[in-house]
């Protein structure tokens, strides 16, 4: 089998340091640490696994800007094959739509049995890229996975998408497009080995040019330029007010709870 | 700058072919968007049986359009309702969209905006009007509050769920049964089975009291001290990260940067320390109440009652003292 990881590169959200640039309100990249979204590593894990289950291999993909291949790297050391970042200042800015239009127009050119994507990202949090990626190369859509089965076989997959009862076991032909959750197991970290083997693995960079053929993306359709959508201003949210402080020591439990009582009743909660 | 068509509000059916909470809000809010805008506001049910879900609907708008598409019964919902979806807008041309920001909102708005080439406002937290939608969301884990406009004339906002509290007309409006339009020529995606879960566990999205444990809370067994006080609150069980990955509650309840953001009136937080990636899909939580045993823990900054104690005694002496206080 062949899969394709969507990945992207996102703020560290434990460094706290995230910032827009007040100039445009644009996400200040180079002010942080890049990591890989938490939910790429869960699709990337559920796609190695599969791959050890049934041969194959792994391939990254992702559309980000200078510093993605730092950490491109730490994916590729995860253990996937080889990685391709399309990268280009007209990029810069793009939006949902873009985003979509340039990683399907790169998948035309590869070939695969799965796209694995994370269910949303971390930083712009939207979660619509993937079902506009399946939309546009008019593959399968499998969305929220809490398990992938495929059958190269059969040339089939099938996934339990969770639903808010439960989940749903959903059945469609290969290729097609499995959005992955947390659910499907925690990532692996990578093995001194595998950080030693992913210096030397490929990693393409491909400028817009080269993926900017054909009727889903040209170069004047895509980018910050003819974003729907822009930010016209941030401001941090009114304050809490002061923490009200408790202190039960052990015997004072019950005293404590008649103090959330009251404050509950106060905020007319209960 | 927007096109002076309706504001659409997309009814979100429930697994039971009802209509889910989070639309009934997003129908109250797209209400006060119209009025501000001074435009209508039509809702738009699609489903194999959509006539229960479009009369519930009805109780907040005072116009849905019920389209039938079988196909639903027996594919994922996502793709055929947003191609049915997108087929309509073109026929009809309202200016803007609005639905819920959950898995099926965003899969139908994902859809949507590439088959109508139109942007997305996503993860709205307050929907204002200013010759176009102006939406506010949280970013950073609640550091920052943008503010984000259409760049053209049509464009889709998704609205995450307890923004607002669901308000009924006064009067119910009319449910018209409407053909539906285009085709389906994406490929369809058959369901094989619908699993329940075996936990009967209350969903925590639209939840309006939620009682979480976290690593405190030391195991499953420790877990019924949780649903019980959330029994007692009637309200819904969360968990942190790492609860879920300790295998103590389903990946379900788990609320933050890679399980869900939720915006309950009352977060109850047992044995959370309060790292970010739990504290970004919490924070917005309007009342939020921590017992730990750490009074250093990141929680105490942003919780606006912390007990520093046992959990294991604070807990069920709650418990005790609301099931007293219901009589």
């Amino acid at each position: 089998m062949r899969i394709v990881v969507l990945v992207k590169p996102v703020p560290d959200t434990a460094s706290g340091g995230e910032r827009l640039r007040p100039a445009d309100w644009r996400l200040d990249r180079p002010a942080v640490q890049a990591v890989v979204n938490a939910n790429d590593e869960y699709a990337l894990e559920a796609a190695l696994k599969l791959t050890e289950a049934h041969g194959g291999d792994v391939v990254l993909l992702s559309m980000a800007g200078p510093g993605a291949p730092d950490t491109m790297r730490k994916a590729l050391a995860m253990g996937a094959a080889s990685g391709t970042l399309i990268s280009d200042d007209r990029l810069e800015g793009s939006d949902t739509l873009s985003t979509a239009r340039v990683l399907a127009n790169a998948l035309r050119a590869q070939e695969f049995d799965l796209v694995l994507a994370g269910a949303d990202t971390s930083d712009g949090g939207a979660g619509v890229v993937p079902a506009g990626i399946a939309t546009l190369l008019g593959l399968p859509y499998l969305s929220y996975a809490a398990k992938i089965e495929p059958d190269p076989v059969a040339g089939r997959v099938r996934v339990h998408r969770i639903s808010p009862t439960g989940y749903e076991v959903l059945e469609a032909p290969m290729p097609a497009l499995v959005v992955a959750t947390q659910a499907l197991g925690e990532p692996r970290y990578p093995s001194l080995k595998g950080i030693m083997a992913a210096r030397s693995k490929t990693l393409a960079t491909l400028a817009l040019d080269d993926v900017a053929s054909g009727a889903v993306v040209d170069g004047q359709s895509v980018g910050g330029a003819v974003a729907t959508s822009e930010v016209v201003g941030a401001v941090p949210p009114p304050p809490r007010a002061a923490t009200r402080v408790v202190r039960a020591p052990a015997g004072e439990g019950a005293a404590a709870a008649r103090e959330i009582v009251d404050f509950l009743a106060e905020r007319r909660i209960i | 700058m927007t096109g002076s068509g309706p504001i659409w509000v997309q009814g979100e059916l429930a697994p039971d072919g009802s209509l889910a909470k989070i639309s009934t809000e997003v129908a109250t809010l797209g209400r006060a968007v119209g009025a501000a805008a001074g435009r209508e506001v039509v809702g738009v049910v699609i489903g194999a049986d959509p006539g229960p879900a479009a009369a519930e609907l009805a109780q907040f708008l005072p116009r849905v359009l019920a389209v039938t598409e079988p196909a639903t019964i027996d594919h994922a919902a996502a793709s055929v309702v947003a191609q049915r979806l997108a087929a309509l807008i073109e026929r009809d041309d309202p200016s803007v969209l609005l639905l819920g920001a959950g898995p099926e909102g965003r899969d139908v708005a994902g859809v949507v905006s590439v088959l109508t080439g139109w942007g997305v406002l996503v993860n709205a937290v307050g929907v204002a009007w200013d010759d176009g939608p102006v939406v506010e969301m949280s970013v950073f884990g609640g550091k920052l509050t943008t503010t984000s406009r259409l760049t053209g004339d049509h464009g889709i906002v998704t609205v995450r769920p307890n923004v607002v509290t669901a308000e009924a007309l006064p009067a119910l409006g009319s449910v018209e049964p409407t053909a539906a339009a285009g085709d389906l020529a994406l490929p369809l995606v058959a369901i094989v089975d619908r699993v329940a879960a075996t936990s009967a566990a209350a969903p925590i999205e639209e939840a309006r009291i939620i009682v979480s444990g976290g690593r405190g809370v030391g195991g499953p067994d420790g877990f019924r001290i949780v649903e019980d006080l959330a029994a007692a609150l009637g309200g819904a069980v969360g968990a942190t990260r790492a609860a879920v990955d300790s295998g103590w509650i389903p990946y379900a309840q788990q609320i933050g940067q890679t399980g869900k953001i939720v915006k309950p009136a009352l977060y109850l937080a047992l044995g959370i320390s309060g790292a970010i990636q739990h504290k970004v899909g919490m924070q917005t939580a309007g009342t939020i109440v921590a017992v730990n045993r750490d009074p250093d823990a990141p929680i105490a900054d942003f919780a606006d009652l912390v007990v520093i104690g046992d959990l294991f005694e604070v807990a069920p002496a709650l418990t005790a003292a609301l099931r007293a206080r219901a009589g």
